[in-house]
């Protein structure tokens, strides 16, 4: 059985600035990693492998620089991945990213389960999984937050805002976890040195007869919210900065409420 | 004449949702129509100012399945002519916006927290880097499907009905998924998003037991307790409705107090609308103290049972 993980590579979220004078996002050197809930999505995708048998399949989308991104995969316990390049598709939208991960699984052969995290941690929209299962025409289940699998049957309980609700489906089916599903690996030396030995295969999207047309969704700007914050700093000793606090909060007329 | 079709697997969320259209449909000239699938209450649709209410009673929509929701909206919108669609940003109705919008070929915005018209499109306002930054999106050909933050808008007043309701019958392919049990949360009635003051803990906290002086501090602010992703779900000292931030709450409360907060802006997104924010932390250097109006650089185990002490007079 074959088991896919798509995963995006993003930038270190962690290491973003941001320019105080244009409130621009800082994006020149940020080191770029693994989506955090895709390591989720991996971590799932491997544990199910070891009681199932069968491959894990890491698949992702983006530019020449994805090979980073895929080797961390791999090194977590990925047996092989697959790699759709092309600068367009480098940040590229859910349609078009949805398409190409489509395509490529479909063209790799039997599917088992899709796996993604609930949403990229850059983004966030949580679209990429809902498409890639209309584009194949398969079931899906989203926000799962504990799967398990036996013979062709997929049960999963999805963590909703209202409720737990435990769902079963037949494979083929698409996954989308949240991050309480599991604790990933940190993948050991070892690992990381077998990683660079395991199968890759890649395809540009005309391979796989998929045409990147101009995009739908436009970014007019992206800029961080203004901020005009006080920023006074109390470091009197406590007993002394917490009377500064409450004499401030009440003269703006917080307290008492 | 094009239409704004609103659609939630909640009635309280597509309601508020109408205040949102009747403002996009004045704009644009474009009348704003309802699918009240399934349960979904057709009279509330009516009461609220919609000019045509979709209904359809198939057996199918009993139970809200994504794939399903997706093929009736499909024909819903295009019995109404709709220009836009949309959806509540909800866990399901995410899900519903990406396989319906594949479905149409058309492009999707989730998440969506400000709406305004520019040159006759919709412009999103949604988070983006993790919440760093706040992106102007806008879907620029087609039909336009935005699932909208649910906090983002005001259900309109009841009034008397002018509408009508269109009964459509729809050919659906059942779910593929089956619903085996339903556990409902622990419905913690806490509600962050309207609340006026949040005392917001963070890592700093070193036990649950620690949470009863904060507790009592909130008490004597008038206020909720809230708290950052980690302490919910890797904790677990704290229900998941009380999580702020990108993958929780976004709050607009009049004062935030943040607790051991560093101030990842994960968390952040959900209190920098606040009116006044007060951070306190061990470490000056903490981010938090860069948006904070009010820093106390100290341990918050003295901090706050001074703090509350002080405020109870």
């Amino acid at each position: 059985m074959n088991i896919y993980v798509c995963v995006k590579q993003t930038v270190d979220l962690q290491q973003v600035r941001i320019r105080k004078e244009t409130r621009e996002p800082v994006l020149d050197g940020v080191p770029l990693t693994i989506g955090n809930i895709d390591k989720n999505a991996l971590e799932e995708g491997v544990r199910l492998r070891d009681k199932l048998g069968g491959k894990v399949i890491g698949v992702s989308a983006g530019s020449e620089e994805l090979n980073d991104t895929i080797k961390e995969a791999l090194a977590m316990g990925a047996d092989e991945a697959i790699m759709i390049i092309a600068p367009e598709l480098e940040g590229a939208e859910s349609s078009t990213v949805a398409m190409a991960l489509a395509k490529a699984i479909e063209k790799t052969g039997e599917i088992g389960i899709i796996l993604l995290g609930e949403g990229s941690s850059d983004n966030y929209s949580g679209q990429v999984g809902p498409r890639i299962a209309e584009i194949l025409d398969l079931p899906q289940i989203t926000y799962v937050s504990s799967l398990e699998a036996e013979g062709n049957t997929v049960k999963a309980v999805r963590n909703l805002e209202d409720c737990f609700e435990t769902v079963e489906a037949e494979m083929p089916v698409v996954v989308s976890v949240v991050s309480e599903i599991n604790e990933p690996r940190i993948p050991a030396v070892t690992q990381i040195l077998k990683a660079g030995r395991k199968p890759k295969q890649i395809y540009s999207p005309a391979e796989l007869g998929v045409e990147i047309a101009g995009s739908q969704i436009k970014t007019i700007s992206n800029l961080a919210p203004e901020q005009d914050r006080k920023r006074l700093l109390f470091q009197e000793g406590v007993g002394q900065d917490v009377k500064s606090l409450v004499a401030a909060l009440e003269s703006e007329g917080l307290l008492g409420r | 004449m094009a239409a704004i079709l609103v659609f939630s697997e909640r009635d309280e969320v597509a309601f508020q949702l109408l205040g949102e259209a009747n403002k996009l449909g004045e704009q644009l000239g474009m009348e704003v129509a309802a699918a009240a699938l399934g349960l979904s209450d057709a009279d509330g649709f009516l009461s609220r100012g919609v000019s045509t209410v979709y209904t359809a009673k198939n057996e199918e929509l009993k139970d809200f399945e994504a794939s399903v929701y997706a093929q009736a909206l499909e024909q819903v919108a295009k019995q109404a002519d709709a220009a836009i669609i949309l959806l509540g940003s909800t866990r399901r109705g995410k899900e519903l916006a990406g396989r319906l919008a594949q479905k149409m070929k058309v492009g999707s915005l989730t998440d969506a927290g400000r709406l305004e018209v520019i040159d006759g499109r919709v412009v999103c306002s949604r988070n983006a880097f993790g919440g760093a930054t706040v992106a102007a999106q806008t879907i620029l050909e087609g039909i336009q499907v935005i699932a909208v933050s649910p906090s983002a808008g005001e259900a309109p007043a009841a009034a008397e009905p002018s509408g009508s309701v269109a009964e459509v019958a729809l050919v659906l392919e059942p779910a593929r998924i089956k619903k085996v049990a339903t556990a409902p949360k622990s419905q913690d009635s806490a509600n962050i998003e309207g609340a006026e003051v949040l005392v917001c803990v963070g890592k700093g906290l070193a036990g649950e037991a620690e949470l009863k002086m904060v507790d009592e501090l909130a008490q004597a602010l008038g206020g909720l307790v809230a708290c950052t992703k980690p302490l919910a779900t890797d904790e677990k000292w704290l229900p998941e409705e009380r999580i702020v931030g990108l993958s929780g709450k976004i709050g607009k409360p009049a004062l935030a107090i943040c607790l051991g907060i560093s101030g990842q802006v994960q968390f952040t997104v959900g209190i920098r609308d606040a009116g006044t924010i007060v951070a306190v932390n061990t470490d000056q250097n903490a981010f938090i103290f860069q948006m904070a109006d009010y820093g106390i650089v100290g341990d918050l185990h003295q901090v706050v049972p001074e703090l509350t002490a002080a405020l109870k007079g």
